[in-house]
């Protein structure tokens, strides 16, 4: 076998056991949350039969590794149970809640990432001079705000005052591509904000770093413009610690964005998550949990993917 | 005089000023009392307008709720309810009993057998037609322990139930003479055979249609055709919105996207009546802001230092700074005007460091700090009033501590759990249900631990007296006793502060529940 594949393969085999081992973590986690079930799910407003009823059918009284185990084969078999506070299905609930998030964090994802690399090569091509400082300036002052004022500060602006855009970014089953983009537009302009200096900045000194080397000096002697010198020369080798930052941020964009959610009614999977922890519903917090931590792993092993095959190194071995 | 009386009829119009006080303004400039009622019925009612779509943002919803009325517990579900369902009664906004699917009710001498005659002709969603079985399903349903119903404590005390033709006979443990009262709890609504097949089915005989059920996100609903009530669901389409954000919810009424919201925060409504286009509501309402001891846990068993600690805090101070003026002070018992049978000539409690400084020497207390348990959950700002009763107290001579506890667990592991906190109440239709949900001596949630023979016994008599001055009596009484014996401090009673847009008409000041008791969508029409 190729050691590239072998390499690529111990990666993916790697990720596995990390989730497995996370499941046990997210489980035993959400077994140990203080505070009764049935009474959180039932409010200040339930009477003691009613809560004694609750906890007998929730089926509490199981030793916690069989549960634990019931719940791991669910999942295996694409069943991952039934909400306890409304009894719905959680695979069906969570799909439509993971299809709205994956659509919010594309729209951001497929507005930043592109033009993070571009600010940061234009930054690199001017190191030191204002357009380098102008772009650096204003990514770095969005990131150093926290999102919801960030939030807080375009619905204000936007939504608000001047009625650009709808400040309830909801949106739902049976809505036009175009509807949809007009009501995510607010959420997509804060996360845009809020990732673009990460990218922006680690793009910037990959490529400053890699400027540095003999063969981009015989490149700028041969006579080539700067920004193809950058372009041909420097960026495939930066590719690496660009592609991790990118991806750390993707993961972000999925798993993070909660705070963005509840300051624009966005209907995603943070809210989601946020809701059935407050009602102790275990089951949902505890496949949310998993489908966060698949995310996260799944992104970091494709950011090692990619590092290995632009690895010319070990592309081609001796 | 007649360039008023218009602007007058303007404001009703608009909604914004109610009846009691258009008729009080109007019959100031010489309009005879009757005539300025019905001026205000034709120009709040003369014509509604049919059609649109009413949107409401609510405060209150979570993706965990269902459609299953047993189990609203919280604002958004309350007012799905609403919209969909309907009770046998409604309460009204001056307290008074509203027939809805019931259209006469009547009991025998000592109020432990009553009788509701089913409205005919009524239907349900589904094009069944509503029937005395279904009100008798729908009430065993909920007196099943297994349907976890928020309203198990109130249809427990039925032993029987029947029906036959138009007639539904319910027989009591003891007398009740609120029992109509309690059937308009918003858990109770008419579902087709009591909801045994499907409960969360949403079909029911109320307004509006379940279009839409996205919990935690939007409720769709849509007019049912053949509603009943021609005076109530004007919009077509209506739909719930949750947005649980404060700024977000009051920026969705600012930049239109909703035409009304609850819960506004009372810091922010002194400068959302800035905004254009936007008019902030506050209703009295009977919900309140209490610091609950146990009456028989030391040093709380000792009525000095109970009383004490009642005369060292400062009520008005709480009233303006907690609520912002929203509110009006409280008095020690959980009653006030907006409930029907309220005695006001019950002396108000003032703030008095002298006598609670006398008190507490008597009480005989060591000195100790006293442990004051509260969370930023147990009511808005109650971190900030407890601060402000550790201070006013302070001044009494009194050592109050706070020891902060975490929003979660806190209704499980600190409310009827410690002997001091802070917590709050809903309003409750009657008094009797206040009372006995919360003072009686066997009540599950008596949070004080308040045992009084004498207090239960009139409780009782006042439960099964159809005489309403013989009750009143009875329940000013009761006011006294707890008052001067009870466990609860109760600083303030909050209003309800919501925010609703200019064209929006017909807005009515509701102190049953929030959002003109959930039916907002279907009292008001747009302009």
């Amino acid at each position: 076998m190729h050691p590239v594949l072998t390499l690529v393969v111990q990666r993916i085999a790697l990720g596995l056991l990390l989730l497995f081992a996370v499941s046990a973590v997210i489980f035993l986690g959400v077994a140990a949350l203080p505070g009764d079930t049935a009474q959180a799910i039932l409010g200040q407003s339930a009477t003691p039969q009613a809560l004694a009823n609750l906890r007998a059918e929730m089926g509490l009284d199981q030793p916690a590794l069989t549960r634990y185990f019931n719940w791991l084969g669910g999942i295996l078999t694409g069943d991952l149970g039934t909400s306890l506070s409304n009894r719905t299905d959680i695979a069906t609930a969570i799909g439509q809640r993971l299809g709205n998030t994956l659509f919010l964090a594309a729209w951001a994802a497929v507005i930043s990432v592109p033009l993070a690399i571009l600010l940061g090569l234009v930054a690199a091509r001017y190191n030191g001079r204002w357009p380098d400082k102008l772009i650096s300036g204003v990514t770095l002052s969005t990131i150093s705000l926290p999102e919801f004022v960030v939030g807080y500060l375009v619905l204000y602006f936007l939504a608000v005052k001047w009625q650009l855009f709808p400040s309830v970014a909801m949106v739902f089953p049976g809505m036009g591509i175009m509807e949809r983009l007009n009501a995510v537009i607010l959420p997509v302009i804060v996360l845009v904000l809020v990732v673009l200096a990460h990218m922006m900045r680690m793009t910037r000194a990959a490529i400053l770093n890699v400027m540095q080397s003999a063969y981009i000096e015989t490149a700028e002697l041969k006579g080539l413009s700067p920004m193809r010198v950058i372009w041909r020369h420097a960026f495939p080798n930066a590719v690496a610690p660009v592609v991790n930052v990118v991806m750390l941020n993707l993961a972000y964009l999925v798993v993070g964005v909660v705070v963005v959610e509840v300051v624009f009614v966005y209907p995603g999977m943070g809210q989601y998550l946020v809701d059935h922890v407050a009602k102790r519903d275990l089951p949902v917090v505890q496949a949310v949990g998993l489908i966060f931590a698949a995310v996260y792993i799944g992104l970091n092993i494709m950011a090692d993917v990619i590092s290995i095959l632009a690895n010319p190194r070990l592309r081609h071995p001796k | 005089m007649t360039d008023q009386l218009d602007r007058m009829v303007a404001a009703a119009k608009a909604g914004r000023i109610s009846r009691r006080e258009f008729v009080g303004r109007t019959t100031a400039l010489g309009v005879s009392a009757a005539l300025a009622s019905a001026l205000f019925t034709k120009a709040a009612h003369a014509q509604p307008k049919k059609g649109g779509l009413i949107r409401m943002g609510m405060q209150g919803g979570e993706s965990t709720n269902s459609l299953d009325p047993a189990l609203a517990a919280s604002p958004v579900p309350f007012a799905i309810n609403m919209s969909w369902g309907e009770m046998l009664v409604d309460v009204g906004a001056t307290g008074e009993l509203q027939m809805r699917l019931a259209e006469e009710v009547s009991a025998n001498a000592d109020a432990t057998e009553w009788q509701f005659k089913i409205r005919q002709g009524v239907e349900f969603h589904n094009g069944k037609t509503v029937t005395a079985e279904d009100v008798v399903a729908t009430l065993r349903r909920h007196t099943d322990e297994k349907s976890q119903s928020g309203a198990l404590g109130i249809v427990q005390g039925i032993t029987e139930m029947s029906a036959s033709g138009d007639m539904v006979t319910l027989k009591l443990a003891s007398g009740n003479a609120d029992l109509p009262f309690l059937m308009a709890d918003y858990h109770l609504v008419i579902q087709p055979n009591g909801g045994v097949d499907n409960p969360t089915e949403g079909v029911g005989a109320g307004p509006y249609k379940v279009v839409v059920h996205e919990p935690g996100i939007r409720h769709g609903f849509e007019k049912f055709a053949n509603y009943w009530d021609p005076d109530l669901g004007h919009a077509d389409q209506t739909e719930i919105l949750v947005i649980n954000d404060g700024t977000a919810r009051t920026s969705a009424v600012q930049s239109g996207q909703v035409h009304m919201i609850n819960r506004v925060d009372p810091k922010i409504a002194e400068l959302l009546t800035r905004a254009p286009g936007v008019q902030v509501k506050n209703v009295p309402s009977r919900g309140h802001y209490v610091f609950i001891m146990h009456c028989d846990k030391a040093p709380f068993d000792n009525n000095d230092l109970r009383m004490a600690l009642k005369l060292s805090i400062n009520r008005q101070e709480m009233v303006d700074k907690i609520l912002n003026g929203l509110g009006s002070i409280g008095n020690d018992f959980p009653i006030n005007a907006a409930y029907p049978l309220f005695d006001d000539s019950i002396p108000q409690r003032e703030y008095d460091p002298a006598a609670a400084a006398e008190h507490y020497k008597k009480s005989g207390h060591d000195g100790s700090p006293i442990i004051l348990r509260v969370a930023q959950g147990a009511f808005p700002g109650a971190v900030e009033a407890a601060q402000l009763f550790q201070q006013s107290a302070m001044a009494a001579g009194i050592p109050l501590e706070i020891k902060r506890e975490p929003d979660d667990g806190y209704w499980s592991n600190v409310w009827n759990v410690e002997p001091f906190c802070a917590s709050y109440w809903g309003g409750r239709p009657v008094q009797d249900q206040m009372y006995s949900t919360a003072y009686l001596s066997s009540s599950d949630w008596n949070d004080t631990r308040f045992k009084n023979a004498r207090f239960d016994e009139l409780l009782l008599a006042a439960r099964a007296e159809l005489n309403g001055d013989t009750r009143k009596a009875n329940y000013a009484e009761m006011a006294n006793i707890l008052r001067d014996e009870g466990g609860l401090i109760l600083p303030m009673f909050n209003d309800f502060v919501e925010a609703v847009r200019d064209e929006i008409q017909g807005w009515e000041a509701d102190p049953v529940q929030e959002m003109m008791n959930g039916r907002a969508h279907a009292r008001c029409w747009l302009a």
